[in-house]
């Protein structure tokens, strides 16, 4: 048997954060606490400081991947799935253990980095290229095909500043496509550009893996893509290794998991340097918390916030998904007309009403953000979890037919006349 | 039709080597420099100093003129405020070419340091999500500032016609003098760089500090007319010795080697202490940045 290509033994990676509410908000917070405690921030920054808090991103994670082997790995946000990625692409240092990789190894964990706006397409690509690791011998071998792939040959001696956003994508993604290294280790990259380009940039990830006994490391919250494309999984959780084994077996455990652990309200934490947060989320079934809502019920997603400006029109938002990622549902209130609050608040409560949402019976998820008039302050991806339960809606007995994520209660005439 | 992916499968992967094994794990204390690693990606360099040389005048009306400009009018300037009102002594050259000498090496050295001590902090995607060897990303400052250089020697052949002030043979030393210049700018560009991804306070210390030190070098007074017992001590800033030498390299003055080779010493001191601390904090850029 050979050697694996990625060995990772024992990782683990140890930030030290602040205390929540110990950094400086407002410049008065800044001045009143320099004069209170002057030597505070220096001894912060030496690291001595009790208001620090050790927490480890990773903990002991070991695991191997074959040569040829597609490992996905998966858990929530915060889990240390980046970090993890990170380390192996050598971006950070590990705090304890150790990784062997067997192979000349590429990391994509952005596409289109070190992409300057006022450089053209083709000096981008050589740029790019290099900066991902391609020699330049390799990149005017495949000058034409890159080109090809992002479709942009009429745009290729334009500044990129003026290509649309998705040309942009395409043209970064096909670079990083052409990589031809024999580690692959790849972040949520596929995120990005319209459906038509994502379909495309799965078919050459899967054409990557296939092709040539490639080993790639692939991060995704697209439960559909890690199955189609992996063999293996790791789903983290808390930084360490919750399970390990196939791929399908791994995003089931998974996926089981997080539809039980809802109990329709969830606590959540103010994110660094956030000047409005959310700090409970709830999903309302005819105004109870609730991790069930059978089908057809009122439903309501509800969040409590605090800010440390007061605020009168604060933003919020939900993203209504499947487990797999499919985005269902995108609601906020930046487009649409809503009563606010009278006056400047530093804390209150939103209930978004969604009506009687014709859900088909299943899991979903609710990704969150808050925010204020100009950027979003909190972004909480995959916030709470519930599930839809069947119900009799029609009276009938009969369920609607499976196969979509939303039923519709449409009405049939039928006439013997032509139309 | 072909599938352009089918050839790209059956490209010789001759670059790729096999065999190659990577151990990423916790390193502590000073960190050797990886030469090996820095060779083999000696392309990324000529790419980031492309795009420096590439991007500096864009969308900018007057082009590459601006490297003729700025140190043009400092030379009038400081011609008439330092030469005409002051009177400040200029070894018996017109002062303009005297000063002119003096800036071509000062701004060489003071736009290097300004550029290459913001260009971590100016691109925190090349930290945070790519690995690649970082010492690159502020020396490439030095490859566009290179540039400026060359063009500004144009302005000085045109002011030595002018003013008839001959060739000697020591302009020969002028490229030993460059890499000079570019040595201690990497090494306080590097070092600052270094500091500025953990404590954004250097920042605000860059253009105060290189101001400062304009006054400790004799860009603007001969090296003579600090009293002899103290050029030595004025040659620990690498830039005295190093503005020095390219007076006499390019008008013909007389070297003066005890000042030459301790700022050519220092240089390559800041040179080394700016790569090895570079290196030594290098792997918590992303940590912190």
């Amino acid at each position: 048997m050979t050697a694996p290509a990625i060995e990772v033994h024992g990782i683990g990676k140890l930030y030290r954060l602040e205390h929540a509410g110990a950094g400086s908000r407002t410049f008065r917070d800044l001045l009143t606490e320099m004069a209170s405690a002057p030597l505070r921030r220096l001894r912060r920054i030496q690291g001595s400081d009790e208001s620090l808090e050790d927490f480890w991103a990773l903990k002991d994670v070991s695991f191997n991947v074959q040569p040829g082997e597609v490992m996905g790995i998966i858990g929530r946000n915060g889990a240390g799935k980046s970090t993890l990625l990170k380390i192996l692409s050598r971006i950070v240092e590990p705090t304890t253990g150790e990784a062997t990789m067997r192979g000349r190894v590429a990391s994509l964990l952005e596409v289109g980095t070190g992409f300057h706006p006022e450089l053209t397409g083709r000096e981008n690509v050589y740029l790019n290229g290099s900066i991902l690791g391609m020699k330049k011998r390799e990149m005017d071998a495949r000058f034409d095909e890159i080109v090809a792939f992002a479709e942009v040959e009429k745009f290729l001696d334009t500044p990129v500043k003026r290509y649309s956003s998705g040309m942009y994508v395409r043209l970064a993604f096909a670079v990083a496509a052409h990589l031809d290294p024999e580690i692959l280790i790849v972040d949520e990259v596929l995120a990005v550009g319209d459906a038509e380009f994502q379909k495309k940039c799965l078919g050459k990830m899967k054409e990557v893996s296939s092709g040539g006994g490639r080993t790639v490391l692939f991060v995704s919250h697209n439960m559909t893509a890690v199955r189609g494309l992996c063999s293996s999984g790791v789903w983290l959780r808390d930084g360490a290794i919750a399970l390990s084994g196939t791929a399908d077996a791994v995003v089931d455990a998974y996926l089981g998991a997080s539809s039980h652990a809802a109990t329709g309200t969830v606590e959540l934490k103010r994110p660094r340097n956030a000047s409005i947060w959310m700090t409970r989320a709830l999903v309302l079934r005819n105004g109870e918390p609730s991790s069930v809502v059978p089908m057809g019920s009122e439903l309501a997603v509800a969040v409590n916030f605090e800010s440390n400006i007061p605020t009168q029109h604060p933003r919020f938002g939900y993203l209504l998904q499947t487990p797999e990622g499919e985005k269902i549902l995108n609601g906020n209130n930046t487009y649409q007309q809503s009563p606010q609050f009278s006056a400047p608040v530093l804390t209150g409560s939103i209930v978004c009403d969604l009506g009687r949402v014709p859900l088909m019976p299943g899991n979903y998820t609710l990704s969150l953000w808050m925010g204020d008039i100009y950027t979003a302050q909190h972004i909480e991806i995959e916030a709470i979890a519930f599930e839809v339960a069947e119900r009799d809606v029609w009276g009938t007995g009969q369920n609607p037919p499976p196969g979509s994520h939303l039923w519709w209660p449409s009405s049939f005439q039928f006439s013997e006349k032509l139309l | 039709m072909s599938d352009p992916s089918e050839s790209r499968l059956r490209a010789p992967r001759d670059i790729a080597e096999p065999g190659r094994e990577l151990v990423i794990r916790p390193r502590s204390g000073w960190i050797s420099i990886d030469w090996r690693e820095l060779w083999e990606a000696r392309e990324l360099l000529y790419f980031l100093v492309l795009r420096d040389i590439k991007v500096r005048y864009k969308q900018t009306v007057l082009g590459v003129a601006w490297a003729v400009l700025q140190p043009g009018f400092t030379m009038i300037i400081f011609t008439i405020i330092f030469g005409r009102f002051a009177k400040i002594p200029s070894d018996g050259l017109p002062y303009s070419v005297f000063v002119f000498a003096g800036l071509l090496p000062w701004t060489f050295f003071s736009n290097n340091v300004s550029q290459a001590s913001m260009s971590l902090v100016n691109q925190q995607s090349l930290l945070t999500k790519i690995y690649l060897p970082r010492v690159f990303v502020p020396a490439a400052a030095t490859g566009g500032a290179l540039v400026d250089l060359l063009v500004s020697f144009v302005i000085l052949g045109a002011l030595m016609i002018y003013y008839q002030v001959p060739l000697t043979s020591r302009v020969f030393a002028v490229p030993l003098l460059v890499v000079l210049t570019a040595a201690a700018s990497l090494g306080v560009g590097l070092g600052l760089a270094a500091l500025i991804v953990s404590y954004r306070d250097f920042r605000y210390v860059v253009p105060f500090l290189v101001q400062s030190w304009l006054y400790i070098s004799p860009v603007i007074y001969p090296v003579s007319l600090v009293p002899p017992g103290w050029q030595p001590v004025l040659a620990l800033n690498p830039m005295a010795g190093i503005i020095d030498g390219f007076r006499s390299a390019l008008l013909g003055l007389p070297w003066n080697l005890v000042t030459l080779s301790i700022s050519s010493a220092s240089s390559l001191v800041l040179l080394a202490y700016g790569l090895f601390y570079f290196r030594k904090t290098e792997r918590r850029f992303a940590d912190v940045a």
